[in-house]
C-alpha cells in the first residue's frame, strides 16, 4: 500500500466536504449538543421531516459512553467522528455519487472490493428507522447507508438517503495503520496527540465517577423542560416562532444522559425499555410538532 | 417469441433473491397461460443487482375468441331490445333468441379479437413486478410511492427485438442493461440472444451455479459451509476468491470465537489443516476480477487482525472475574419483565435440575450456566452464549463435565442440531427450557398462531427431542405442573416431533399417545412396534375390530361393571374360543418384553374376534349374558390399549362401516 501518499485525517475531511459541497450540500459545522450519532442532530432528524428538499453534510463527533476503552483499544472510541451526508430527496445515482466520494479521497475502486451488505437501521428512542446497507471495503465496514422511512414515528414525505462515514476507520484504512491512535491527523501530529486524553478522562468519568443520582436528576430536569415546552406548543399564538429546536435540545440531553447511565451500569434491562420509551415519547412529540410548524409556515407563506 | 425481463435494482439482500425469483417465474408463467399466450418455458436468474426472467415460446398474438352476451328476455318490450342492441353496436335483427338454460333471451356471439402479447405484457408486468413479496420493503419516490425491496434503477423488457413499453416508479423499460458497478459499463444495449454474453463482457455472471463454481475454484482447501457459500454467491456479480492469513498466535483463542469472527462477521471461509485443526488462513470472496497487487488481501487481513485483537481483549478482560463470582451479577440482568432476572431463573433451573437428577455436575453447571451473559465476549458475540460459558468454565478449572454441560446448554439449536453430548448437559438443557415454558405459561405469555416471541415452540421441541433421543425416562407430563395448557402445548410438540421429524403416520401417533405419553422413549418404542406390525394382514383388520368394540361399548354406555368375567356364562364355540385365545395372548404378553412381539400376538387374535362378531350377538336377551359379553370386550380393550389405542388407527376395512 502506498502509505506515503495517503492523505492525512483532516485532508480526508476537507476532500469529502468539498466533494459533497460540489454536489449541492450545505456544509455545516458539528451540532453543539452532545449526540450518539449524526442522525440525532436536528439537521438530520428534524430536516428529514416535511416536504422541503434538503442537502447537507457535516462532521459530527459522536459520543458512545459504553464504547469508551480508556484509550487502550485500537478500534473503539468513546467519541468518534462521523461525516454525515443527507440527500433529500435521494438522487437516482446516489450510489454512484457515493462511490465517487471514495475515489475523491484516493481509493481506486477498481483495485478494491466494495460490497453493499444488507443492514437496516433503527433508533427506537427517536422512533426512526430505515433500510439500507453497510458498505464493506476489503472486509471493513466504512459507511452506513440508509434510506430513511420514518422519523419520530412519521412516514417521510420525501425519502432522504443518509450516508454516514466512520472517519477514523476510513482514515486508518487509507493510511494502513492498525490503531486509530496512529492515524496521522496532520503532518507530524497523530490522533493520539489530539484525542487520547479525551478517551481516558471520559472513560474514567463514564465508568467510574459519574454520579448516578445526579445523572438521573439531570435526566428528569431535561425531560421535564421538554415536556413543559411541548405542553405549551398546541396553544401557542404564533406557532412559527415557537422554540421547538430548543425543546429538541433537551431531548438530546436526555438521550446522552441515558447513554451515560447505561455505561455506568445503572440501567437494568427492564428499566431500559421504559427509559427508551420516555425519550421516544418526547422525541416523537417534537417531530409531530415540527411537522405541524412546517405546515403552518407554508400556509403563512402561501 | 422470447421474453427478456430484467429488473435492475440497487443491491438486494442476498437471502431474498430466491424467494423473489420463485414468485416472478411462476407469476409470469401463470400470466402467459391466463392470456393464452402459450406454454412458455420460463427460467429465472438473479445477481444482487438484477432479477431476470426469460421465457421462450410465447405466441405473438392471442388467438381470437368468442363470448356469448345475454340480453333482455324474449318477453321484453321492443324498446328494451333495441336499447340492448344499440349498446352492443348492433341492429335488433342481428340478435338471436336462445335459452340460457332458464329462459329464452335475446343474445349474440361477440367476437373478441386476440391482442398482441406485447400489449398484454406491457399492461400486466408493472403490477406483477410490484407484487413481488419481500420480507421488508421500502418506498423511495416519496410518501405513498410504490414499494419494492430496494430502488429500481433500470428495466429491460424485450419481446424478441421489441421493447415492451411500461414504467415502474418513473423508470421506463428499454433494452439497456447495466454491468458490474466498477468493472462494467453503466449502460449497454442487449437482445434476448446476447443478454448473457453482454453481461459477461461487463463482468456480470448471470448464472448462480457458475458463480458458485468460481468461488469453489480456489487452490486453498477450505471448509465448505453451504449457507455461507450461498450468501456469497448472492452477494457478488463477479466473484473471485482470495486467500489470506493471520498470525498463528491467535490460534490460542478458542476455535469457536475465531470461526464466529471469520464466518459471521467477515463472511470468510475458515481453513483447516489435514488433521482437522484450524489453520491460520482464510478464504475471502471478493466481487472483483482479481487482486494483483494484494491490496484486497492486505485490507482483509488487517480487518481480521483488528477483530481478533478485540476478541483477545475481551477474553483477557473476562478472565479477571470468575463465572462463579459473576452469578450474583445476574440479578441485574432481566430475563423477562414478568419473570424476573437471570439470578432468579438460575435458582429455579437449579432446583429443577436437582429434581430431575442427582448429578452434582449438572447442578454446578446449572448454577454457572447463565453467568457468561455478563461477560464482554458474549456481549460482543451473543450467538456464542453458552459456548463461551463452557470455555470459560474449562479455563477456570471447573470439572470437564460441568464445562461440557454449560457449553451444550442451548443444544439442540434447531431440529437438525444434535442434542447435548452428556447426560448432565441434557438435564440442564431440559431444566432451562422447562423453566422458561412454565414461567411464560404461568404469566400468560402463551404462543398463539404465528406469534411466538419467546420461541416457546422451539424450547418445547428441544425438550421432546432430548428426552426421546437421550432416552431419558423423565415424567414429562408431571413436569407441566398440572397446567393443562402447557400439557396440550407439549403434547402438540410430541406429535409434531414424531410426525414431521420421524415420519410416523398421524393416526399411529394418535393411537400411541392415547395410551399415555409421560415416558417419551417408551412412546418411541411403542410407535416403532406399531409401524412394524402395521403392514401385516391381521393388524388393520384387528384395529377395525377394536373400533367396533369401542363403538359397541359406547353405545351400551358400558364402562366396566366392576364384576369379573364369568367363564360360566360364556357360550361354547366362538365366544369361549375368543376368551381362551385372549387369555393365552394376555399371558404371553405378560412375559414378552418388547412391544413388537406383543403386538404380533395381539394381532393374532383377529380371526377369533371376527368369528365372535360373526356368530355371537352381544346384545343377548339375558341381561347377565349381555353384561358378561360386554365385560369380555371391555377387558380385552383395556388390556391391549396400554400400547396404543387401536381404534385410532385409520383403516380401509369395510368392517369399520358396520356397527352393532
Amino acid at each position: 500500500m502506498s502509505q506515503s501518499k495517503a492523505p492525512v485525517f483532516q485532508e480526508i475531511v476537507f476532500n469529502l466536504k468539498r466533494y459533497w459541497s460540489d454536489r449541492g450540500c450545505i456544509i455545516q459545522e458539528p451540532y453543539d449538543v452532545e449526540v450518539g450519532a449524526g442522525t440525532s442532530c436536528p439537521e438530520t432528524f428534524l430536516r428529514a421531516l416535511g416536504p422541503r428538499p434538503w442537502r447537507t453534510a457535516y462532521v459530527q463527533p459522536s459520543r458512545r459512553p459504553a464504547d469508551g476503552r480508556y484509550g487502550d483499544n485500537p478500534n473503539r472510541l468513546y467519541k468518534h467522528m462521523q461525516l454525515q451526508v443527507i440527500l433529500k430527496p435521494t438522487p437516482a445515482d446516489v450510489i454512484e455519487q457515493y462511490m465517487g466520494s471514495l475515489e475523491a479521497i484516493g481509493i481506486d475502486l477498481r483495485k478494491h472490493d466494495l460490497k453493499l451488505e444488507e443492514d437496516n437501521w433503527e433508533n427506537p428512542s427517536l422512533g426512526a428507522w430505515g433500510v439500507g446497507w453497510q458498505v464493506m471495503l476489503d472486509g471493513l465496514e466504512i459507511t452506513q447507508f440508509t434510506y430513511f422511512q420514518q422519523c419520530g414515528g412519521i412516514d417521510l414525505e420525501l425519502v432522504p438517503a443518509e450516508i454516514t462515514y466512520g472517519l477514523e476507520r476510513l482514515t486508518a484504512f487509507l493510511q494502513g495503520v492498525d490503531s486509530v491512535y496512529d492515524i496521522e491527523w496532520t503532518p507530524g501530529i497523530k490522533y493520539r496527540d489530539v484525542r487520547y486524553t479525551d478517551e481516558l478522562q471520559y472513560s474514567v468519568y463514564n465508568f467510574e465517577l459519574a454520579d448516578v443520582p445526579t445523572l438521573w436528576k439531570l435526566f428528569e430536569i431535561h425531560e421535564g423542560e421538554a415536556k413543559r415546552l411541548l405542553g405549551l406548543y398546541p396553544d401557542a399564538e404564533q406557532k412559527k416562532r415557537f422554540p421547538l429546536l430548543a425543546t429538541y435540545d433537551h431531548v438530546l440531553k436526555c438521550s446522552n444522559l441515558f447513554n451515560t447511565l447505561d455505561a455506568r451500569g445503572a440501567i437494568s434491562v427492564t428499566e431500559r425499555v421504559g427509559v427508551i420509551g420516555r425519550i421516544r415519547k418526547v422525541a416523537v412529540a417534537v417531530a409531530e410538532a415540527w411537522v405541524n410548524q412546517q405546515f403552518e409556515q407554508q400556509e403563512h407563506a402561501a | 417469441m422470447n421474453l427478456l425481463l430484467e429488473i435492475g435494482a440497487e443491491e438486494i439482500p442476498d437471502w431474498m433473491l430466491a424467494g423473489a425469483l420463485d414468485y416472478l417465474g411462476s407469476a409470469i408463467a401463470a400470466l402467459l397461460k391466463e392470456h393464452h399466450l402459450g406454454d412458455a418455458r420460463v427460467r429465472t436468474d438473479a445477481t444482487p443487482r438484477r432479477l431476470t426472467v426469460r421465457a421462450e415460446g410465447i405466441i405473438a398474438q392471442q388467438p381470437d375468441a368468442e363470448e356469448r352476451v345475454w340480453g333482455p328476455a324474449k318477453s321484453a318490450p321492443a324498446t328494451a331490445v333495441a336499447g340492448f342492441a344499440k349498446k352492443q353496436g348492433l341492429e335488433p335483427g342481428q340478435l338471436e333468441i336462445l335459452s340460457d338454460g332458464k329462459a329464452e333471451k335475446y343474445s349474440f356471439m361477440r367476437k373478441i379479437a386476440g391482442r398482441p402479447a406485447n400489449a398484454i405484457l406491457a399492461e400486466a408486468l408493472p403490477q406483477l413486478v410490484l407484487k413481488t413479496p419481500f420480507p421488508k420493503s421500502m418506498y423511495w419516490t416519496g410518501k405513498g410511492g410504490v414499494r419494492f425491496i430496494r430502488p429500481i434503477r433500470w428495466i429491460v423488457a424485450l419481446l424478441d427485438d421489441q421493447v415492451i413499453p411500461f414504467e415502474i416508479a418513473g423508470v421506463p423499460s428499454g433494452n439497456r442493461s447495466s454491468g458490474h458497478r466498477k468493472l462494467g459499463a453503466a449502460r449497454f444495449a442487449v437482445t434476448y440472444e446476447n443478454y448473457e454474453a453482454k453481461l459477461r463482457e461487463n463482468f456480470v455472471i448471470l448464472s448462480a451455479d457458475e458463480r458458485r463454481t468460481r468461488i469453489r475454484a480456489v487452490p486453498t482447501k477450505y471448509k465448505c459451509d453451504n449457507d455461507l457459500l450461498n450468501t456469497l454467491v448472492n452477494l457478488t456479480e463477479w466473484p473471485t476468491p482470495i486467500t489470506g492469513s493471520f498470525d498463528p498466535e491467535f490460534l490460542d483463542l478458542p476455535k469457536e470465537v475465531l470461526m464466529m469472527v471469520m464466518r459471521h462477521h467477515q463472511k470468510y471461509f475458515a481453513v483447516e489443516t489435514p488433521d482437522g485443526k484450524l489453520a491460520p488462513r482464510f478464504v475471502a470472496v471478493t466481487n472483483t476480477d482479481g487482486d494483483p497487487e494484494g491490496l484486497i488481501r492486505h485490507g482483509n487481513e488487517r480487518v481480521l487482525r483488528a477483530r481478533f485483537n478485540d476478541a483477545r481483549f475481551f477474553w483477557d478482560a473476562d478472565q479477571k472475574r470468575l463465572l462463579s463470582h459473576r452469578v450474583q451479577d445476574l440479578a441485574n440482568v432481566t430475563f423477562q419483565a414478568k419473570l424476573g432476572n437471570y439470578f432468579e431463573k438460575t435458582e429455579r433451573t437449579s432446583a429443577l435440575v436437582r429434581f430431575l437428577s442427582n448429578d452434582p455436575h449438572a447442578e454446578r453447571a446449572a448454577l454457572l450456566a447463565k453467568a457468561d451473559l455478563t461477560t464482554e465476549l458474549v456481549k460482543e458475540f451473543t450467538e456464542l452464549q453458552g459456548i463461551i460459558g463452557g470455555l470459560y468454565a474449562r479455563a477456570q478449572g471447573e470439572p470437564e463435565a460441568v464445562a461440557v454441560a454449560i457449553y451444550d446448554q442451548y443444544k439442540p439449536a434447531g431440529m437438525e442440531d444434535s442434542i447435548p453430548r452428556t447426560e448432565a448437559g441434557r438435564i440442564l438443557s431440559i431444566a432451562d427450557r422447562l423453566d422458561t415454558l412454565r414461567g411464560c405459561f404461568r404469566v400468560g405469555l402463551i404462543p398463539s398462531g404465528s406469534k411466538d416471541p419467546f420461541a416457546l415452540r422451539r424450547a418445547a421441541q428441544g425438550i421432546v427431542k432430548i428426552l426421546v433421543e437421550g432416552k431419558l425416562r423423565l415424567p414429562v407430563r408431571t413436569l407441566c405442573e398440572g397446567n393443562p395448557q402447557l400439557e396440550d402445548f407439549l403434547a402438540e410438540r410430541v406429535r409434531h416431533y414424531f410426525r414431521e421429524l420421524r415420519g410416523f403416520q398421524y393416526d399411529e401417533v394418535n393411537a400411541v399417545l392415547a395410551s399415555g405419553w409421560d415416558n417419551l422413549p417408551d412412546v418411541e418404542e411403542r410407535l416403532e412396534a406399531v409401524r412394524a406390525v402395521r403392514p401385516t394382514e391381521d393388524f388393520e383388520l384387528l384395529a377395525a375390530s377394536f373400533k367396533r368394540i369401542r363403538n359397541i361399548l359406547k353405545q351400551a354406555q358400558f364402562e366396566g361393571s366392576g364384576a369379573a368375567l364369568s367363564e360360566r356364562l360364556l357360550e361354547n364355540g366362538p365366544e369361549t374360543e375368543l376368551y381362551e385365545t385372549f387369555a393365552a395372548v394376555r399371558a404371553a404378553c405378560a412375559i414378552l418384553t418388547d412391544y413388537h412381539s406383543r403386538l404380533e400376538r395381539i394381532a393374532s387374535l383377529r380371526p377369533k374376534v371376527d368369528l365372535f362378531f360373526d356368530k355371537i350377538l352381544v346384545n343377548a336377551p339375558d341381561p347377565a349374558v349381555r353384561r358378561n359379553r360386554l365385560t369380555l370386550l371391555h377387558t380385552m380393550l383395556a388390556e391391549f390399549s396400554t400400547i396404543a389405542d387401536f381404534s385410532e388407527i385409520v383403516t380401509n376395512s369395510p368392517l369399520t362401516k358396520g356397527s352393532e
